[in-house]
């Protein structure tokens, strides 16, 4: 087996009355692209921080290629590359100087380690002389990470890189993670965005401060209970009210332009639905067995919220 | 729908520069009363600069525009009163408990003491938050927020809502109930313009446009726009347009 190059054991975290991390265990293996996944306010940016040395867990261990994130922190700072969730980078400092001075703090420079970051500084170079500040989402996650990555660092952690990021940024940005891994890189990348852990090797889908499952995205796909079905009509609002009213539903959500469902009687005659909802007055209807995807794994998982009263 | 539609949004030509800079670019477009509109765009693309002029808080350079039936130019206080607004990074006031921001934003929209007090209890009630109404707003999940930040932005029961990225970062089932919510409003005829960087989302609308540079690239239904880009889902669509 592989050396564990991240590993959490027995995490747990509070703020005052709020619980942010419940008993978190993980580990990830060595050249890894491991997303941790799930909504705001999950316990991902604790997660990560405690990993980056910059917050200090109620209880529990964690260290990165063996090393202690307490005792060691120095080292480990040395080793690792962190991307916070809010762009924190200088403002007022260029492109450029932005990245020199990162490399200058690391005892390194651009020159020396231009081969890595070269994809990606290529794409912002023509924006080298223009103030941090006045770039766009996608070209700040860009310069972030070449930060992250100037002085070579063994593992990345990243902290939601890609939130608030347009669709077609956040492809480019996942793009460039791939070739990271390629250079041997180790990455730890958390996101609220469910289709994005299809880019990843193995995920934690991590919700209300615990982990509710660890696999591979396809794994955990596998693992879902139950059949699942696409419906496809014309008036989705009116197609939820009536499916939810079928004798034998199960789970009625909807999924862009179908609805997923599943049936308390687990494998259906898709036929014998249609034939209702026709009977409802909804024309064109079609009925599917489909493959479910992450985001119907989390739901079955337990995404349910607390009820009022435990915050009363 | 009747023959006679009704316009919430009409817009002509509608133009903002920033200097030399066109943020937007002469757009034209219509939204239909109780539709659900998507807003949709890359980052930078002239949405927020839209929507800000749409609202009444920033000027046009040039073009025409009504809304709720209100010249965009010189009614921009009657249109203020008769939209609601919420937004992922400004919604509610932290420091406030659930209760005493829903009274706080009803009495910015001038609404009357007693129908205020009235409307609360039915908002607190609908959402299940009656038994944590004098908690902060701080202690709250973010879903639960989101919910509250949107009925509050209903509670003056305006012609048209804003809604600038309302589920980032929601788990999956909230967003799912937010969407629900959405559905009921229009259903009742208020009419909802919504943005969102999820791309299943735009699938929910009615209607869907798409800017690219400051203009309006495509607008239709999710379904003929999916046809006209020869596309299996709206993701699709979005990303042969913004990356030509």
């Amino acid at each position: 087996m592989a050396e564990a190059m991240i590993l959490a054991e027995n995490l747990s975290k509070s703020y005052r009355k709020v619980k942010a991390l419940t008993d978190i265990n993980l580990e990830v293996k060595e050249g890894e692209l491991f997303g941790l996944i799930g909504p705001d306010g999950a316990g991902k940016t604790s997660l990560i921080r405690i990993l980056a040395t910059l917050l200090l867990a109620d209880k529990g261990r964690a260290s990165l290629m063996g090393l202690d994130v307490v005792k060691d922190f120095r080292k480990v700072r040395q080793m690792i590359g962190y991307m916070p969730g809010r762009f924190s980078l200088y403002r007022d400092l260029t492109v450029e100087e932005n990245i020199r001075l990162f490399a200058t703090i690391f005892d390194t420079s651009l020159e020396d380690n231009y081969d890595l970051i070269r994809d990606i500084y290529v794409q912002i170079e023509p924006f080298r002389h223009r103030r941090a500040e006045a770039l766009s989402g996608g070209m700040k996650q860009k310069l972030a990470l070449c930060c992250a990555l100037i002085h070579r660092p063994n593992i990345l952690l990243l902290d939601e890189p890609t939130t608030g990021v347009d669709a077609v940024s956040r492809r480019e940005f996942w793009e460039i993670l791939a070739q990271m891994q390629k250079q041997g890189i180790t990455i730890l990348v958390s996101t609220p965005y469910m289709d994005e852990a299809g880019r990843c090797n193995r995920v934690a889908l991590i919700h209300n401060s615990k982990i509710l499952q660890i696999d591979s995205p396809a794994n955990i796909e596998a693992g879902f209970g139950s059949p699942l079905y696409a419906v496809i009509g014309q008036d989705t609002y009116r197609l939820l009210q009536h499916l939810r009213q079928y004798p034998h539903s199960g789970t009625v959500y909807p999924f862009g332009d179908s609805i997923h469902y599943t049936d308390q009687r687990g494998e259906i005659n898709t036929a014998d639905l249609a034939e209702w909802l026709r009977r409802q007055g909804h024309a064109n209807i079609e009925v599917l067995p489909i493959a479910p995807n992450i985001e119907d794994c989390f739901m079955a998982l337990g995404s349910s919220q607390p009820d009022a009263s435990s915050y009363v | 729908m009747s023959d006679t539609v009704n316009h919430s949004i009409q817009v002509r030509e509608l133009t903002r520069k920033f200097g030399d800079f066109t943020a937007v670019d002469h757009i034209t477009f219509d939204v239909k009363q109780g539709e659900i509109f998507g807003f949709l765009g890359a980052n930078g693309a002239g949405k927020t600069t839209a929507i800000r002029m749409l609202c009444g808080l920033l000027s046009p350079t040039s073009g025409q525009a009504e809304v709720c039936g209100y010249d965009l130019f010189d009614q921009t206080e009657e249109i203020k009163r008769n939209i609601g607004y919420m937004s992922q990074r400004f919604s509610l006031y932290e420091d406030l408990t659930v209760e005493e921001n829903i009274l706080f934003y009803g009495g910015i929209y001038g609404m009357k003491r007693r129908e205020l007090r009235s409307q609360t209890d039915i908002l607190l009630d609908r959402l299940g938050l009656g038994p944590i109404k004098r908690v902060l707003i701080s202690e709250l999940p973010l879903g639960w927020k989101q919910k509250l930040a949107f009925s509050t932005a209903l509670i003056h029961d305006p012609a048209i809502v804003f809604l600038d990225e309302p589920t980032g970062g929601v788990d999956p089932l909230t967003r799912r109930q937010f969407w629900e919510m959405i559905y009921e409003t229009a259903h009742h005829g208020t009419t909802v313009f919504v943005t969102t960087h999820y791309m299943d989302e735009a699938e929910y609308c009615d209607r869907v446009s798409i800017m690219v540079d400051g203009r309006i690239a495509a607008l239709d239904t999710p379904r003929k726009l999916k046809e006209q880009f020869s596309a299996n889902s709206m993701d699709e669509v979005f990303v042969k347009l913004a990356r030509p």
